[in-house]
């Protein structure tokens, strides 16, 4: 069985999760932009005087698919390397995944992470 | 005779002078959003093209032809540079001027561009291409080639006028014929034609503040031959124009910048690139006629001025979506009568002149925001009733860019699967 984790981390921390992943043995991962809030909520911005509250902060998105009695340990790390105990530090969270495909060779399960 | 160093810099200028309109486009299609910028810098583009060949049938003809009253040319007297214009005839009526009338026609073209595409600053995403165009036409004919002929083609608020009995007026390079003509028509417009969808209510931010930047470095540039070629001359009244042109520009940077610090707690990029237009909008009437520490004061008067204004459209309501009032017409208002403050040769209230000087700027302003207010009020109701301002409501929130231009000015993963091609 496979395991999704899904980490929405601060963009300036992409390079440690990314050293972290690679230590942990993972092989690929994606990364996407992405916006939202927490408890951090947003910024101000001014423009020629008019204030505007900007709600929605960046924030990068990391998917990496893993065997399954590797997903607690690759968490970990990803929280590790993520965190600095300041508010908007972001979440991690796994999933299970019913069937995994690679498309190059049509793998499935296992054999294609 | 033929002066060719004269000749080659005016040239130069108009040719600086006509890079500003796409400056302009830069500096307003930044400012609006990434949905309506095509639309935003097509309205400068369609005022290039609408009043470059005006200008050559009758917009000459009605600025400097044989005069009707003091108020406006004879648009019949050299249409299309026929009948008694002399494209040979060197302008001579002072000592210094050698150059081709032709060579004017090209320089004066590019100011009555620039004038009718500030205008269109108040009314960003929303107006139809083709109600602009039209309205473009109508009011360089009956609003700026009138004020350019009463101010600059020996008219009523030249010194061969009236009021040129109390004191001389000024306007150098177009405080009034521009910017306080620009500025008074926006307003009037903004409030014809209506807020934009979400006005006030919903964020409405600058897609592109770089692009805002390298249209005010342009129009900076372009400006050069604005104010420095309304010297007439390659020698120290164009040199003095520049000197004052960047003096007073920067010193209006620095007006907006803390103004902003103060009032917000940051200094903004925006905030630097309107406090360059505010500056080089506020010398323009008296880039020939203070010292550099005069144009000093001119420039920090007019950041600070134009950075308090710019929220007055949120007061009453009106939506002046880029600030056309704020820095044209306030910074051209202030220009025009700082004027009677600094103006050099014991003109000017600080220089010992009394309160003459002032008093005239202040007469051939209210003269030009009277005349641009009828004017436009006119032909801003015309256009309403004959052809309508505004778009559909649904072309508005979904893409002016679009439903307009049929384009869109940045690819999305939409636009790259494009399903069919003819």
């Amino acid at each position: 069985m496979t395991k999704l984790i899904t980490a929405v981390i601060q963009p300036h921390k992409l390079d440690d999760v990314k050293s972290a992943l690679e230590a942990a043995g993972v092989r690929g991962l994606t990364v996407s932009e992405a916006s939202g809030y927490g408890r951090q909520r947003g910024h101000t911005e001014v423009y020629r005087g008019a204030e505007y509250t900007v709600d929605l902060v960046p924030k990068v998105r990391v998917d990496v698919l893993v065997a399954d009695e590797d997903a607690p340990g690759i968490a970990q790390a990803v929280i590790t390397a993520a965190q600095t105990g300041k508010i908007g530090d972001g979440k991690v969270w796994i999933v299970p995944v019913e069937d995994v495909a690679r498309v190059r060779t049509g793998e499935h399960g296992d054999e294609a992470l | 005779m033929l002066d060719t160093g004269v000749t080659a810099w005016m040239l130069v200028s108009a040719s600086l002078v006509l890079l500003m309109t796409p400056g302009l486009a830069f500096f307003y299609g930044g400012m609006v959003r990434g949905k309506s910028v095509l639309n935003m810098m097509m309205l400068s583009f369609g005022a290039m093209a609408v009043v470059g060949v005006i200008y050559v049938l009758w917009g000459w003809s009605m600025s400097y032809g044989a005069s009707v009253g003091g108020f406006f040319g004879n648009p019949f007297d050299q249409f299309g540079l026929g009948g008694s214009f002399d494209p040979v005839a060197y302008l001579d009526d002072e000592e210094t001027l050698f150059m081709p009338t032709i060579v004017d026609v090209g320089f004066q073209t590019t100011f009555a561009i620039i004038t009718v595409a500030l205008i269109s600053g108040a009314l960003a995403e929303r107006i139809k291409f083709s109600s602009w165009l039209v309205f473009s036409g109508l009011w360089v004919t009956f609003s700026y080639f009138p004020l350019a002929h009463m101010v600059w083609g020996g008219g009523l608020l030249s010194s061969d006028g009236p009021f040129a009995s109390i004191a001389d007026p000024i306007d150098f390079a177009g405080g009034t014929v521009v910017h306080i003509n620009a500025g008074v028509a926006a307003l009037v417009l903004a409030l014809i034609v209506g807020k934009r969808k979400g006005f006030g209510k919903e964020p409405i931010r600058p897609h592109n503040l770089p692009f805002v930047m390298l249209g005010a470095a342009l129009l900076w540039f372009g400006w050069f031959g604005f104010n420095a070629g309304s010297a007439y001359g390659a020698n120290d009244g164009a040199g003095l124009a520049w000197v004052n042109t960047t003096t007073a520009t920067a010193a209006a940077i620095l007006g907006w910048l803390l103004t902003e610090r103060i009032r917000d707690g940051k200094a903004t990029s925006l905030g630097a690139a309107s406090g360059i237009v505010a500056g080089l909008v506020a010398i323009t009437p008296a880039a020939g006629d203070v010292s550099p520490i005069g144009a000093i004061f001119v420039g920090a008067v007019a950041g600070v001025l134009s950075a308090l204004a710019v929220g007055l459209k949120y007061k009453f309501g009106y939506d002046d979506s880029l600030d056309v009032v704020g820095v044209h017409l306030v910074a051209g208002l202030w220009g025009t009568l700082a004027l009677g403050l600094v103006a050099t040769g014991e003109r000017g209230l600080f220089y010992g002149g009394g309160f003459n000087q002032l008093a005239v700027q202040a007469i051939i302003a209210i003269i030009a925001i009277a005349i641009s207010a009828v004017v436009t009020l006119v032909l801003g109701l015309i256009i309403k009733l004959a052809m309508g301002w505004r778009v559909s409501a649904e072309a508005e929130e979904r893409s002016i860019d679009l439903a307009e231009h049929g384009e869109a000015a940045y690819e999305t993963i939409g636009a790259r699967a494009v399903s069919e091609v003819k």
